[in-house]
């Protein structure tokens, strides 16, 4: 199954079953999504319910709390995460906060869903990676995606939950196929370990699990070890749990994170790890995370500023023999 | 029957400015901090409006006592809220600018100029949805209809014909700047026209204010359409507790004064001087009541700094 049907499979049936549960952005209804998330929804519950905005993001998110405050489910897509930054007053100072400001007296069952990440050739303002912005509003959750089972499974609990949640979504993926098995468990508040292994560990979400497993058997044979390969999932609140106890397995760990190193959200992650765990590590951490650059048109300067699967297996192989892997 | 809606806009206008000039009073003594913006002088628009809106949705700035008061709760909780206590409206976690109260239908209490005008275009989406027309209100200053914000609320609003009053509250200035400095347009009506019906009234005389409400809700609700009014007020506090207002002069204000909602109402020759003095003596107690409730509550518990995040009962939600 594409990645983007499973998107559509987690709203078609949410829509299906709640009448409170709508979509509504820039070309979701009658033109059927840009990236055909929302493909045939509008035929289906028409619109009133998938219900086409004019490009005005502020309003898109703005609007959406006042449906939650109505007691409607909105689901607010914007079309890539560039443009949620004409919408950041009403994510960052109206979204996340309202429950708080209020006491508690305020419920916003929300989710603002958007995809982001270094796509091919579109250029700095169509492409790049925000997730630190988000994960770092205290009243946000935060979902990333990563295949169809995250996606699927992710964005129906998001849509579900009381709680405002920015869903991130990667742009590369919509039209990748991925396994969806519908009964297997999958819990979205925690990080899944898609690899067991004894030697290290690295840590990844978003199409950089992909680029990390396309690898990992190489950097096995290469270093004659056992890697642990964890998907990170949700943002904020991180799954702190999942991630230290596989570093104190393992007792080195690894980043890979496709968003500019300086202020990344890879840094969060080192830093929770090693306030908990420092003790428990054989080796510094490293990480692999996209060059301090606006992302460039050229396809070789592009591929230059992110972390690729070559980059990723030759930096792992050298920094594990380094420390005496 | 005009008698007894004078005394009603008596009784909360009253009480507004009593509620406010009191908390001035506790934040000149430091029993309220952060910011504190007065409506003092302004309580026709928000006591009109807010009586003449009923039982509709009201979506306010940060000037939100008045409102508040208005829509009906309890003067202690508003009190509360300014001192910081447990005991507030919003548990001690909003304070001036943040106060809610659903079950009211009142939602803030805003504190970025105009973040809230989508809100009550989304709500009132929300309510025509479910087949509710009670109508949603939203007021906001004039300086914020210099924002995307309000245009892009307008045109939603007119496009989806949604029932939204939209209140613009003009008293001339946008914290210390001038209308004619920061706005091309100065009569803000103007700037709605195109989108839908649009007047201009006098937000000095609460009876103008009161009926031109009423007939804007009769208006959205029967039609399902959108609906301006801008109010030319006057606030004759600066902006904020920090602000010195030293941009306006001492005659601008006299003449401002000169309007009093207050002083109009009482020369209407509606309201006997026994009532008048009643409710003078009753709003004095009230208030008195409120401030000894907000300085007798408790602070809140330390717990209470990680609760309101999130919600607590998610796990529920696992598939």
């Amino acid at each position: 199954m594409f990645y983007r049907e499973a998107l559509n499979l987690a709203i078609d049936e949410m829509m299906e079953i709640d009448e409170s549960v709508v979509i509504l952005g820039e070309d979701v209804g009658f033109y059927g999504g840009n990236y055909k998330v929302t493909e045939g929804l509008y035929a289906k519950y028409g619109e009133k319910r998938v219900i086409d905005t004019p490009i005005a993001e502020n309003s898109i998110v703005g609007i959406a709390i006042g449906m939650a405050l109505g007691g409607l489910r909105p689901i607010a897509e914007i079309m890539t995460a560039n443009f949620a930054m004409l919408a950041m007053d009403q994510i960052v100072n109206n979204m996340a906060k309202l429950r708080y400001m209020s006491g508690g007296k305020i419920v916003l069952p929300m989710v603002v869903r958007m995809p982001q990440g270094v796509v091919k050739q579109l250029a700095s303002q169509h492409s790049q990676s925000l997730e630190s912005l988000f994960a770092g509003i205290p009243g946000l959750r935060v979902f990333t995606a990563s295949d169809c089972i995250t996606a699927y499974h992710g964005l129906k609990t998001a849509i579900k939950l009381d709680d405002p949640v920015v869903f991130l979504e990667h742009t590369l993926l919509y039209f990748e196929k991925f396994d969806l098995p519908k009964d297997s468990f999958y819990n979205p508040f925690k990080a899944r370990v898609l690899k067991e292994g004894k030697d290290l560990t690295i840590f990844s979400y978003l199409k950089m699990v992909h680029d990390v497993l396309k690898v990992v058997d190489k950097i096995e044979s290469t270093l004659n070890v056992s890697v642990e390969v964890i998907d990170v999932g949700p943002l904020n609140p991180l799954d702190l749990e999942t991630l230290t106890n596989s570093v104190k397995k393992t007792k080195r760990f690894v980043i890979v994170e496709e968003n500019p190193k300086h202020g990344g959200f890879g840094a969060q992650i080192v830093s929770s790890i090693l306030e908990e765990c420092f003790y428990n590590l054989d080796a510094p951490p490293l990480r692999i995370a996209g060059e301090d650059v606006p992302i460039p048109y050229n396809r070789k300067l592009e591929l230059l500023s992110i972390p690729t699967p070559e980059k990723i297996y030759l930096k792992i192989v050298e920094w594990g023999k380094q420390n005496g892997l | 029957m005009e008698q007894s809606l004078a005394e009603k806009f008596y009784y909360f206008m009253k009480l507004g400015r009593v509620f406010e000039l009191r908390a001035k009073e506790e934040y000149m003594k430091g029993n309220i901090g952060g910011f504190l913006h007065l409506a003092i002088g302004e309580e026709a628009v928000h006591v009109g409006a807010t009586i003449a809106f009923d039982k509709g949705d009201i979506f306010v700035h940060y000037r939100d006592h008045v409102y508040a008061l208005a829509k009906g709760i309890d003067p202690k909780y508003l009190m509360a809220e300014l001192f910081g206590k447990k005991t507030g409206i919003s548990k001690g976690k909003g304070g001036s600018m943040h106060f809610y109260e659903p079950s009211l239908n009142f939602y803030g209490g805003n504190a970025i100029v105009g973040a809230h005008i989508p809100h009550s275009v989304g709500m009132a989406y929300a309510r025509k949805f479910k087949g509710e027309n009670t109508g949603v209100l939203v007021a906001f200053g004039d300086g914020a209809t210099n924002a995307g914000n309000f245009y892009e609320s307008l045109n939603l609003a007119s496009l989806w014909k949604l029932p939204v009053l939209f209140l613009c509250e003009n008293n001339y200035y946008a914290i210390g700047t001038r209308i004619d400095r920061a706005s091309a347009i100065t009569d803000i009506y103007l700037k709605a026209k195109p989108y839908m019906l649009s007047k201009q009234i006098d937000g000095m005389d609460i009876f103008e204010v009161y009926k031109a409400v009423k007939e804007a809700k009769e208006y959205i609700q029967e039609e399902s359409k959108p609906y301006f009014i801008e109010a030319i007020t006057y606030r004759y506090e600066p902006h904020s507790m920090s602000d010195t207002g030293n941009y306006r002069s001492v005659r601008e204000l006299e003449i401002a004064k000169s309007k009093d909602p207050i002083e109009k109402l009482k020369k209407s020759g509606l309201l006997s001087e026994n009532y008048i003095n009643y409710i003078d003596n009753l709003v004095e107690k009230e208030i008195e009541e409120a401030v000894e409730f907000a300085k007798n509550s408790p602070e809140p518990e330390e717990i209470e700094l990680y609760t309101d995040v999130f919600c607590e009962v998610c796990k529920n939600v696992l598939p």
